[in-house]
């Protein structure tokens, strides 16, 4: 038996999938709408950015289905007790990985401990040695003879799994065009290995693999091995870097969640109204961009941390408290940053009431609701999109910095900023402990990588002045 | 025989690669001698500008080239020039001027330092000399006050200046041919008579050639030598200027006379030419005319006419002119005369009665918002326009025309006077009372591209006025409406699940006039309703809204430039200059008797087909003034050639009876 719980971002994660779902099915039936998303997806880099996105969100929604599992009754009771913990089935699935924990610091593929410890011997003699981990390699025999050819069998071992899983899917794939170009199977596959049709599923076959290969490197090493190493506490960074997806990609996604109907409403209010509304609305935009954002943002987190402190019985579990502080850190840093994308529709709606189409609305008497929703607010939409996507790269590295600067996310929450974090610490010893931040800077640089790509592509597609060619 | 100035010789463009390949220029050959006015006539997406971007070789990189052909400028090959020697040839040799003077010089250079770039470039003066030779050119098109513009920035000139300055800066690398790509469809008619007649002097002083590229038959009449029209990518007939305008051969250029509206024609439907230029994107069978052409046959569609049917240096691309070839015997279709609407005008009382209309805009300054100053855009406008009937508002860019149309229809509140449409006071409704009014008066936009919602269905776009105005029960009935509208302006019902940008100029027109007569109006108001379209679909849109007003019983207030169209289509016409009517009558006593001598100028200033009238030929000094800022007296005294001295003191009271006013001292 499980109890599910549901945290506040999960809520809110799905609810932005149900938008975001909604949208699409609607998108469909729309040829103006459908168009710039098959731009999208024909562009060469925009479709791999998107695989790699798609990758990460996946990890993201795994990791936000929460769950408290049952606890082994114990005084017979029909009570079922459930555990304090919090788990995820992302940590079910990656199970030994979180489970696995050393004593401290190990390095990536490490079968003994990064520092010496004194180890007692049967005998009573104490000698200073590395002491072999508890996981980490714990089937070989003779580590320091095997561990390199046993890797390279479990490498091979993937190697193969992804090469016939690859080939599987680009069966799939060409399957799926042949019947739907009713073209005869080779000819179809030559197409796609020519690049000849119009999505390039070459390169989106070539990124699946890419990332079938690496998905089952992890598969075949990180149960035996700590691919990234471990921490202080000895936990494994390449699970803890997992576990910063979702953080990040909340980061991202809620934000502008948060800030969309600020900067929507209250921009095209201020360009569709002018006058004073324009006024007042200009007057906070720039009041609010005045106040250095991580001075404001400063200030909320510790006045949030405060209130924790005082109340802790609102909170059952440690998982919940760090959710509420990750919500408030996307509150507020929506709550600063919506002014630029008001000030982009505030102008954008300005140069559409002068519009003809406006005009002629206005001169078969349709009311002002029914112009803002049905005329200006899907003429302006292109720009909503281009922002929110262009603004997520931002926003995940942001929330890096700030959990760097110490008013970010809560230290107990798995995220990229506060691996950072700690690595500054590690950085200064000797020897070196450089995996912590490797591990988060090469998984942060993906996701901004893909995201930056992407959001190219979304832009080249949605942008009117670049579509005219 | 001399060697010709410019010679192209089947010269083929392609933009693009692959079987969807744009063909903009496919065929082309024709010479320019030396001092001689080439013009290159057609309309839109005909190719006209592609032709003289690859003279130029300044195609569209890098999907543009030239896929066939040669392109000699005195027997250099241009096409085989590598790119350092065609910038010698860009500027000095061959210089260029286009249509949009607003965008063709760099805004945050000096006017001195533009001209003088050009000098440094291609002449290798520097320092006082080419400061003394900028002033000369300057001098040269005609601009006052040199030695102050020299160093003024192009936002502090008027569009008429701007293109001056552009003719001086080709003049600079004094050319040998100057391409000028529609120089002046941006301007007005005044200031399109000043810089036509410059572009004439200039010819006669430096003797340079004139690739002169337009789609208007008035200009080519006044301007040209030489005329090709040029139609679908090819050049359809080519000959000499009287010859072409005595004896146009190729059934395209017919078409294009027959659908010139003219005074001669009110009584009849406008010959059209059906259809719209075709994409250029396919390999075309037979003729590229063929589809559009009533005198087509079935081997017009699948043999391609030949260039070299000649007879006195008049080539015609034509089947018909190929005396091998027998066509089949034709059928002539009368088309049926439409009745002008004027039948209608027993009825006294006016629909639409507007008073002493005015509509100032201020001007704001300061973060108080303190008024310092008012635009006076209209300025006490009178008129009455009776049921069935077509009142005209004639004027230039910036007289206010288009302000009062919104300011009756209330799109833009005015400021004072009133507005009576059926014996109740506009100005007065508001909110919900205003709103419901609406189906009684609507507006059809100049921009057919921009009047509509890209992200809506044109069969919504048409609906949503009724479900604003509650015409229809249900969406069957409304549906069902929308269908019987797209009939009646001549399209399918099919139509109306696409979208606008799916459709060409003059089908957009089509669905916006379907749209405004959605809820049923009375008054349509329409704002240069076809100045953005080509001739022959001008005509089709003029047609449309002739029969429409026989059938429906229609009031118009007709907002143009054009006097042409006016003369085809209205009853009455008010002539404005800057924010007030100057003179105001019946069609024929306005147009063939003038009286103020603002309305003269404008008549005479319109570019001719007739080349043998004599007529009187008045030329305008100036631009217009800001209606921020208008002079003293009478508005028009700066530039009138027949002020007197009281025309500063006062403005002039209305005088003339009651058909025909005018306010000009002259009558007083």
């Amino acid at each position: 038996m499980i109890l599910p719980v549901i945290l506040w971002t999960d809520a809110l994660i799905f609810l932005l999938v149900a938008i975001v779902t909604v949208f699409a099915l609607y998108a469909r039936g729309k040829p103006h709408l459908r168009a710039p998303w098959r731009h999208v997806m024909c562009s060469r880099l925009g479709s791999p950015a998107l695989v790699v996105l798609s990758a990460y969100v996946f990890i993201g929604l795994l990791d936000s289905l929460h769950y408290r599992p049952a606890l082994e009754n114990s005084d017979d009771s029909a009570q079922t007790h459930y555990a304090v913990e919090v788990l995820s089935v992302l940590d079910t699935l990656v199970g030994p990985l979180r489970t696995q924990t050393e004593k401290t610091y190990s390095a990536p593929f490490a079968t003994h401990l990064y520092s010496r410890e004194t180890v007692r011997h049967p005998d009573g003699s104490q000698t200073r040695e590395y002491p072999r981990l508890e996981y980490g390699g714990r089937h070989l025999e003779n580590p320091a003879a095997d561990a390199r050819a046993d890797i390279l069998q479990r490498s091979s071992v993937a190697l193969m799994q992804a090469l016939v899983a690859s080939l599987a899917v680009l069966l799939l794939i060409t399957l799926w065009q042949a019947r739907r170009r009713r073209q005869v199977f080779t000819s179809t596959l030559q197409d796609i290995l020519a690049l000849r049709t119009t999505v390039p599923w070459l390169i989106f076959w070539i990124t699946l693999s890419v990332l079938l290969l690496l998905t089952f490197l992890a598969i075949n090493l990180s149960t035996v091995y700590h691919v990234f190493g471990t921490d202080k506490v000895g936990q494994d960074v390449f699970y803890q870097t997992l576990k910063s997806i979702r953080t990040g990609l909340i980061i991202g996604t809620l934000t502008t969640l948060v800030m969309l109907p600020f900067a929507i409403f209250l921009g095209i209010l201020a360009g569709y109204a002018r006058g004073w509304i324009d006024d007042v609305i200009q007057y906070i935009y720039t009041t609010l961009n005045s106040i250095p954002g991580v001075l404001l943002i400063a200030a909320a987190i510790l006045m949030l941390q405060v209130y924790m402190a005082n109340h802790p019985e609102l909170f059952e579990t440690t998982l919940e408290r760090a959710d509420i502080r990750l919500l408030f850190l996307c509150i507020i840093l929506g709550i600063t940053s919506w002014t630029g994308l008001c000030r982009l529709l505030r102008g954008e709606a300005l140069k559409l009431r002068e519009a003809e189409y406006i005009q002629a609305a206005t001169a078969f008497g349709v009311r002002h609701s029914k112009i803002i929703s049905r005329h200006i607010l899907p003429n302006v939409m292109h720009i909503v999109l281009i922002t929110v996507v262009l603004d997520f790269s931002g926003l995940v590295l942001a929330e890096a910095v700030l959990s760097y600067v110490g008013v970010g996310v809560d230290p107990t929450t798995n995220s990229w900023g506060n691996m950072i974090n700690s690595a500054r610490l590690e950085m200064a010893r000797e020897p070196v402990v450089w995996w912590s931040l490797l591990s988060a800077f090469l998984f942060m640089f993906t996701l901004v990588l893909a995201a930056n790509l992407f959001s190219d592509a979304v832009r080249d597609a949605f942008d009117p002045r670049l579509r005219q060619r | 025989m001399k060697q010709p100035l410019l010679k192209l010789d089947k010269l083929s463009v392609r933009i693009g690669t692959g079987p969807r390949a744009i063909r903009p220029v496919d065929d082309v050959s024709f010479t320019i001698n030396k001092g001689e006015t080439y013009a290159l006539l057609g309309e839109s997406g005909c190719g006209k500008s592609m032709t003289a971007l690859s003279i130029m070789r300044l195609l569209p990189q890098p999907h543009g080239q030239i896929s066939a052909g040669q392109i000699s400028l005195e027997g250099t090959d241009l096409t085989a020039l590598p790119e350092v020697e065609m910038r010698q040839v860009r500027g000095r040799r061959i210089a260029m001027i286009f249509q949009e003077p607003m965008t063709s010089l760099n805004p945050v250079l000096t006017i001195g330092n533009q001209i003088g770039e050009m000098l440094r470039q291609h002449q290798q003066v520097k320092g006082s000399q080419a400061r003394n030779r900028v002033l000369e050119l300057l001098d040269a098109v005609g601009i006052p006050d040199v030695r102050r513009r020299y160093s003024e920035y192009p936002h502090q000139l008027s569009g008429g200046m701007k293109q001056r300055v552009m003719i001086a800066i080709a003049l600079a690398g004094e050319p040998d041919l100057l391409i000028a790509d529609e120089p002046t469809t941006a301007l007005d008619v005044t200031i399109q008579a000043q810089v036509l007649d410059l572009l004439r002097q200039l010819q006669r002083d430096t003797h340079m050639a004139i690739l002169l590229i337009t789609h208007d038959l008035g200009i080519v009449a006044g301007m040209a030598d030489h005329v090709a029209v040029m139609y679908a990518g090819q050049l359809v007939e080519e000959a000499s200027r009287d010859r072409f305008f005595a004896d146009a051969r190729h059934p395209y250029s017919q078409r294009l006379f027959e659908s010139l509206p003219n005074i001669g024609k009110r009584d009849h439907a406008l010959k059209t030419i059906p259809g719209f230029v075709p994409v250029l994107d396919r390999d075309f069978t037979g003729c590229h005319f063929a589809e559009r052409c009533d005198q087509a046959w079935d081997y017009c569609r699948t043999q391609a006419p030949a260039w070299d049917i000649t007879t006195d240096h008049h080539h015609v691309r034509c089947h018909l002119e190929d005396r091998n070839i027998n066509p089949p015997a034709r059928t002539v279709k009368e088309e049926a005369a439409t009745p002008h609407a004027a039948v209608a005008s027993e009825t006294g009382t006016s629909l639409l009665s507007v008073r002493d209309l005015k509509v100032h805009f201020p001007i704001q300054k300061g973060v108080f918002k303190r008024t310092v100053g008012q635009v006076y855009a209209v300025d006490g406008v009178s008129l009455d326009i009776p049921a069935g009937h077509t009142q005209a508002l004639v004027g230039e860019s910036g007289c206010g025309k288009t302000t009062v149309g919104k300011g009756i229809l209330q799109l833009i509140r005015p400021t004072a006077g009133s507005v009576q449409f059926d014996n109740s006071e506009l100005t007065r409704l508001s909110g919900k009372r205003l709103r419901r009014r609406r189906t009684d008066f609507q507006f059809i936009f100049q921009d057919p591209y921009s009047s509509m919602n890209p992200r809506m269905r044109v069969g919504d776009i048409v609906e949503e006025g009724m479900i604003a105005q509650v015409i229809g029960n249900n969406r069957q009935e409304r549906r069902a409406r929308v269908n019987e509208l797209f009939a009646q302006v001549g399209l399918s019902t099919e139509h109306a699940s696409r979208y606008p940008h799916e459709f060409s100029g003059g089908q957009r027109q089509r669905i916006c006039i379907a749209r405004a007569l959605a809820v049923n109006p009375r008054l349509i108001i329409c704002d240069e309703p076809t100045s953005a379209l080509d001739i022959s679909v001008q005509a089709q849109i003029l047609n449309l809204l002739k029969q429409l007003q026989n059938e429906l019983g229609l009031s118009y207030l007709f907002i143009t430039h054009n006097l042409s169209v006016v003369s085809y289509l209205a009853d009455r016409v008010a002539v404005m200059y800057l924010g007030r009517i100057v003179e105001e009558g019946p069609v024929a006593s306005v147009l063939e008797n003038p009286l103020h001598p603002y309305t003269r100028a404008l008549l005479s200033a319109v570019p001719q087909i007739e080349p043998d009238t004599q007529r009187e030929i008045i030329r305008l000094e100036g631009d217009i003034p800001s209606p921020a800022n208008p002079p003293g007296g009478c508005h028009f005294h700066p530039r009138c050639p027949s002020a007197m001295p009281g025309c500063r003191e006062s403005y002039p009271a209305e005088s003339g009876d009651a058909g025909h006013r005018v306010r000009c001292f002259l009558y007083n």
